[in-house]
């Protein structure tokens, strides 16, 4: 009679302290190096080939994947403790965590073996960055009206049309791309498209950039001419992409990405309120952290439902759903509880003020219950899920 | 959650058989009580967390949080958690138990019972089924602030039915001299902090599961009522208000599930559990499952409509107790406060270590 929602009490095993004071004590020496500053490391969320490399020296891309290909097949808790680490600090994983996250997985399942055995251990070095091309000028949540065309060609598909907001592709190696190889058909309308692996060198594609609102230019739109796709490089079944998507989405949506992507103007809040806050302060802030170690919580729940080969995609939904908005709202009700606090002091020697962590908060916050899949079509996955649709 | 166990089966037959809440809804008298109350006794779940030694089943914490989950599922229509709370309190303190249903205080912020020349003075406000218990075992202190446990008869207590009814029989409680019918000093290892802690911990466990049911009804209503030509459910807008409910079921189930969990091992005596992991845990879980409470009430009620705010529908018996239960054992702006401050104590860098350590 109960809906089936479960987020069991997992506990990231013992071992994996040792590995998280690994990654601490490495991402301590990055920044004494000079390679970010923790201070203001919030802003460039940057791309780093070098550190890249460095964290792929200490084995930490691909950390759960098949030996054969380089791989570590490590825990995916193991996993977690590496990537919310990073996020938290805002670590420069520009350029490899896409490729970690999801870009890898969907190769192993779906690519041919000399694709894998070729792209697997680059991503692994750190040496080949992914970009995701999804959206289309005319086709967002609406991943099925995906109107680029791959045609075919002898020894594979020609590609025309654009892709949109495709963050990195300007600078990564490879897409992982959804062209429309067929039309959809009158009983399936997402019948016809196709996943490929686009090698980013190849003839016929450019990018131009799109400045956001906040003052960064990771987006781009990219326009396929004439590019020439080898078959080889199809991913899973021709026409029947939609088949592949929904068991990713659990990785995709369920990470420590999806509520910390604005962590950094908690502790900066927390830095201004000092350490006897009035009553009223006192008890917003310990909401704020009864909120975020829930969400923190039910995110570790569902990273040992997928170790255990579990498909939680209705949690998965939920915890992308709740994370986002809270992350989102998060700039706003520190401006509030910091209202009658001066916030213009810088945090510590050239750090920035609160007030600028704040403002730069306040222009990315409307991004983070879009990408990823919108607030909307994720409160329509977890209503399907509840039965209704 | 150990689904499969022993206890929380014979917890689930009991609980469907004897407390359907329509069918305790549409009930003319009380009769269901007797049954009800006397299918838990005989099945030891009452003192489930009382060692056999003692008289009690010997349960696992575990255990008994399952069982308060599954009371919640079905708005806790009888004093378990109450009994289950006083039993521990007691047995832990050395006093034997009394015969049968039991209740438990002071639960509501600001409230003391004063001991003075073996005698209790003070109030204790909301007690639950105050006038179904035959005692009270109650944390009270003394002169200089040392936690005893004492056994009160309720006939000791002047008592006043609460005038909104947010669940649970709810009753003002004033003792004025009141002479206990056993006393012991709090043992160093359960006292009043330990006490209310684990009072909050149960009241999460309930709530979660009150909410879980609130969701079934909603998802089951929507489903059955047309309007505009089609179930209710068709509309996004509906869709999406029960997909923001299924978010705070699962913060609610989460917050549950982790408290309880950490305070199992806690008082198994797991050496990796520190006092502040502990107050964290169970401080985030009565903070958020309350908020879940909250929101979720609201939501569940816009989803049914007018017939949810009817008397002889099963959702007010859900919201009524979940209102009533969030402000048991420190409401949510209690504990945030503390969670607060003590947060603020360890400074902003203190505050991802401690988020981190499980």
């Amino acid at each position: 009679m109960q809906t089936a929602i479960r987020f069991d009490p997992e506990r990231l095993p013992p071992r994996t302290r040792a590995l998280r004071e690994e990654v601490r004590e490495f991402l301590r020496e990055e920044a004494a190096a000079g390679t970010f500053d923790p201070a203001r490391a919030y802003k460039a969320r940057g791309f780093d080939r070098g550190f890249s490399h460095r964290v792929a020296e200490k084995g930490w891309i691909g950390l759960t994947w098949p030996k054969k290909y380089g791989g570590q097949e490590r825990s995916f808790l193991d996993r977690y403790v590496v990537s919310e680490e990073f996020t938290a600090a805002c670590a420069p994983v520009g350029c490899h965590f896409v490729a970690d996250r999801q870009s890898g997985p969907v190769i192993i399942r779906y690519a041919r073996e000399e694709v894998k055995e070729e792209v697997l251990p680059k991503i692994i070095a750190g040496d080949a960055c992914f970009c995701i091309g999804m959206s289309e000028p005319g086709s967002g949540s609406d991943l099925f009206a995906a109107a680029t065309k791959a045609e075919r060609v002898e020894g594979g598909f020609r590609v025309n049309g654009t892709k949109i907001w495709t963050s990195n592709a300007h600078r990564a190696d490879y897409m992982i791309a959804l062209f429309r190889t067929s039309a959809p058909t009158r009983e399936n309308r997402r019948h016809g498209l196709t996943q490929f692996l686009v090698d980013m060198k190849t003839p016929g594609i450019k990018c131009s950039p799109i400045r956001n609102m906040a003052g960064g230019s990771e987006f781009n739109e990219v326009h396929f001419t004439d590019m020439f796709v080898p078959e080889t490089m199809v991913l899973g079944e021709v026409d029947d992409a939609w088949k592949q998507a929904t068991a990713e989405l659990a990785y995709e949506r369920s990470g420590p990405e999806r509520f910390l992507d604005t962590y950094f103007v908690l502790t900066a809040m927390m830095k201004v309120l000092g350490e006897n806050p009035d009553p009223r302060t006192a008890e917003s802030l310990g909401r704020l952290v009864a909120q975020l170690h829930t969400m923190r919580r039910m995110s570790v729940s569902v990273a040992g439902m997928l170790e255990q080969g579990k498909e939680p995609v209705l949690e998965a939904s939920i915890v992308k759903d709740l994370g986002t908005v809270w992350e989102q709202a998060l700039p706003g009700r520190a401006r509030d509880i910091a209202a009658f606090h001066d916030g213009s002091a810088p945090l510590g020697a050239n750090a920035p003020s609160f007030e600028d962590v704040l403002d730069y908060a306040t222009l990315v916050a409307p991004k983070l219950t879009i990408q990823g899949g919108t607030t909307e079509i994720l409160r329509g996955i977890i209503a399907r899920g509840l039965g209704l649709r | 959650m150990s689904d499969d166990s022993i206890v929380v089966e014979t917890t689930r037959r009991i609980f469907a058989d004897l407390a359907d809440p329509q069918t305790l809804t549409s009930a003319t008298d009380d009769a269901w009580k007797a049954g009800l109350w006397s299918a838990l006794e005989a099945a030891g779940l009452t003192l489930a967390w009382v060692p056999e030694a003692a008289g009690g089943a010997g349960a696992e914490m575990a255990d008994g949080f399952d069982v308060l989950r599954i009371s919640g599922q079905y708005a806790a229509p009888a004093p378990i958690a109450e009994t289950l709370l006083a039993a521990l309190t007691l047995a832990r303190a050395g006093i034997a138990l009394p015969e049968g249903a039991m209740t438990v205080g002071p639960i509501r912020d600001g409230d003391v019972l004063r001991l003075a020349d073996g005698k209790i003075t003070g109030r204790a406000r909301a007690v639950p089924f105050a006038a179904e218990a035959a005692h009270l075992a109650a944390m009270v202190e003394d002169a200089s602030g040392v936690a005893h446990v004492a056994l009160i008869p309720l006939g000791e207590a002047a008592a006043t039915a609460r005038d909104a009814d947010l669940g649970a029989a709810r009753a003002d409680l004033h003792f004025d001299g009141a002479v206990p019918a056993a006393l012991a000093p709090a043992p160093a290892d359960f006292g009043a902090e330990d006490f209310r802690r684990l009072g909050a911990v149960i009241r999460v466990q309930q709530m979660a599961g009150g909410l879980e049911t609130a969701l079934d009804l909603c998802t089951r209503y929507v489903q059955e009522r047309v309007a505009f030509g089609k179930p209710i459910g068709k509309f996004q807008a509906v869709q999406q208000n029960l997909a923001r409910l299924a978010g705070e079921v699962a913060a609610a189930l989460t917050a549950a599930s982790s408290s309880a969990d950490t305070l199992a091992r806690w008082t198994e005596g797991d050496a990796d559990i520190t006092p502040e992991d502990l107050f964290l845990e169970c401080a985030a879980a009565k903070i958020r499952a309350g908020e879940a409470a909250n929101e979720g009430a609201a939501i569940a009620h816009q989803a049914h409509g007018a017939i949810g705010f009817t008397n002889e529908y099963v959702l007010q018996r859900f919201t009524r107790t979940l209102f009533g239960w969030r402000d048991d054992f420190g409401g949510e702006a209690r504990w945030a406060l503390n969670l607060g401050n003590a947060m603020a104590a360890r400074g902003a860098d203190a505050l991802w270590p401690a988020l981190t350590r499980r």
